[in-house]
């Protein structure tokens, strides 16, 4: 039906080219500013220098956050992505009372503000008169991974054929057997998804991280006081890897998935 | 694919009924975590918001009480930054929404064809992620600061007064909210427009409607579920965001959002009854606006 108007068919690739450009200005402005020569703040062009990339730990502080970063991310993700995913295997293979009351405690910390999470955790710890520091950082990124988990998991358990676990049963299978050797390595694709994205939303948090980390920083939080006085061309450095490896991964899933469905495609 | 589907039912049918030991143990550590580290805290906001200060206390410290004009102190104090939160949100939303749609539109239903186009388009729209939530907003500060060439351009071309700003006013905020939060809105978009039957579109050509009246009567319905996940995961962490608004992002004087104020209130003057009052109204406006919006767009079984 656009085809009618020379200009009504390139109107929407032509729009979503630019739109596309637009969300991906931030993101080269930090990779470009990663390469310049500052001194101290990072906001006007210097020159061009591979120092920031050769020699991050320079500004120690922000090489310190990072690894605060890291640890705090890979804990939590790993407590939260085991706690999800048995809550999503037992949400979709078994039946229960109070079934919708979970359901809803399970979404609400996803319907919250992030700021509510952090001041209500800040407000327990205040209570309890527990140290802040990187022990409730983990506690309160846990906390809201677990839900984004419990999602992303049920989706793969959902589409798991129950008839590879009966077959494996009928095979004289004990129930741990079943379990770790057809059930778990089918919804691995789904449990790493998961993962990822705990990763992910750990390392990125501020908002929660900022009412619940006491003296300790963290990446984010070391870019948010920085932000006062000039932020130093190594965080861009670390930002710009992170983002590097982070699209290397997406590209290397989404090569290898499409390879698999060739796979499957041939012998079927 | 049709077979299983049928053995997934069959499935359920006959798990039985009863709570099972197994289920027991698989959903009690998760649940429990959750109750301690979501629930409790909840509960400690609703306590710390009816806090009275201690006697002959220091600053930051209170004891309980059931001081319920904490909540009216706060509404007459922080009234202008409530109102002010709930329509940068809606803004940024809407503006998110009229970018996001033809974006969606064009990677869920034009480029079908080109399945790996599609994908990088993908990649692309989730890339901001990657990159640190505060760096991307402090690259806007420098692109739009009064020296970078978007102002000045504006300026030459008399579209901008020789002595405006961008960034500290509304307008940066509301940019900033909308650009962080795009990603959000696009993703639920593109879900449900990539499982739009194209054939429709063609039934609505077919019977003579003009391509707007397809698109009103029979597109925008079919991707309303894609719309409602959008408009709840864009305006929810808007309405509580404080990065954009933040005097050293952003924001200046006149922009301070409610979670600047939880903020300043909680770790600044430690003025906890304070921060958690405002917290608890924050969350209850945004689960009364969630359900009404909810119910209204008939999208209740979503959740």
């Amino acid at each position: 039906m656009s085809a009618r108007f020379g200009l009504g068919r390139w109107l929407l690739p032509t729009y979503t080219a630019l739109a596309l450009v637009f969300l991906l200005i931030p993101i080269a402005y930090t990779f470009v500013f990663s390469f310049n020569d500052s001194i101290k703040s990072n906001i006007s062009w210097r020159g061009f220098t591979l120092d920031n990339w050769t020699n991050v730990c320079n500004a120690q502080d922000v090489c310190e956050a990072f690894g605060n970063s890291i640890l705090i991310g890979v804990v939590a993700t790993v407590i939260a992505t085991t706690l999800g995913t048995m809550i999503a295997i037992a949400l979709v293979r078994f039946r229960f009372r109070f079934r919708s009351g979970i359901s809803l405690l399970l979404f609400l910390p996803m319907a919250t503000p992030e700021v509510v999470l952090g001041a209500g955790l800040a407000a327990e710890f205040l209570g309890a008169g527990v140290q802040k520091g990187i022990g409730t950082i983990i506690i309160a990124h846990t906390m809201f991974c677990i839900s984004f988990v419990v999602v992303t998991v049920k989706a793969r358990v959902s589409s798991l054929d129950p008839a590879l676990e009966e077959a494996g049963r009928d095979l004289y299978g004990s129930g741990p057997q079943v379990f770790w050797r057809i059930t778990f390595p089918l919804l691995l694709p789904g449990i790493v998804a998961a993962a990822l994205l705990s990763f992910a939303l750990s390392f990125d948090d501020f908002i929660i991280t900022n009412f619940n980390s006491g003296a300790a920083t963290t990446f984010p939080k070391f870019i948010y006081i920085a932000a006062a006085r000039g932020i130093p061309a190594e965080a861009n450095v670390i930002a710009s890897a992170v983002f590097l490896i982070a699209i290397a991964l997406v590209v290397i899933s989404q090569v290898s998935a499409a390879a698999r469905r060739r796979r499957l495609a041939a012998t079927t | 694919m049709a077979f299983s589907a049928f053995a997934t039912t069959t499935q359920a049918v006959q798990a039985p009924k009863r709570t099972s030991r197994v289920a027991l143990l698989l959903l009690l550590p998760g649940i429990l975590y959750l109750a301690l580290f979501f629930l409790v805290p909840l509960v400690a906001l609703v306590i710390t918001s009816l806090q009275a200060p201690a006697e002959f206390g220091d600053i930051g410290q209170f004891q309980n009480a059931f001081r319920w004009e904490n909540y009216a102190t706060v509404i007459g104090q922080y009234g202008a930054q409530i109102l002010r939160s709930f329509f940068y949100a809606v803004l940024a939303t809407v503006f998110a929404l009229l970018f996001s749609y033809p974006l969606a539109y064009f990677i869920g239903v034009k480029a079908r064809k080109w399945p790996l186009l599609q994908n990088l388009m993908l990649v692309m729209v989730i890339a901001p992620f990657f990159i640190s939530f505060l760096l991307r907003t402090l690259a806007w500060k420098q692109l739009l600061s009064d020296e970078s060439f978007v102002v000045t351009g504006l300026k030459a071309l008399s579209l901008l007064a020789p002595d405006a700003h961008i960034t500290g006013t509304p307008v940066a905020v509301v940019f900033g909210l909308t650009y962080n939060f795009i990603p959000f809105m696009t993703l639920p978009l593109y879900a449900a427009l990539e499982r739009l039957d194209t054939r429709y579109l063609e039934a609505g050509s077919d019977l003579y409607s003009t391509p707007f009246t397809t698109f009103r009567t029979v597109t925008v319905p079919l991707s309303m579920p894609g719309i409602v996940s959008g408009v709840l995961l864009t305006f929810i962490p808007a309405a509580g965001d404080y990065v954009n608004a933040s005097r050293e992002f952003l924001g200046g004087t006149g922009t301070t959002m409610i979670g600047n104020v939880i903020e300043s209130n909680f770790l600044v003057s430690l003025n906890y009854p304070a921060a958690a009052s405002l917290s608890i109204i924050l969350m209850a406006v945004i689960l009364v606006l969630v359900t009404a919006y909810v119910r209204r767009s008939g999208t209740e079984d979503l959740l």
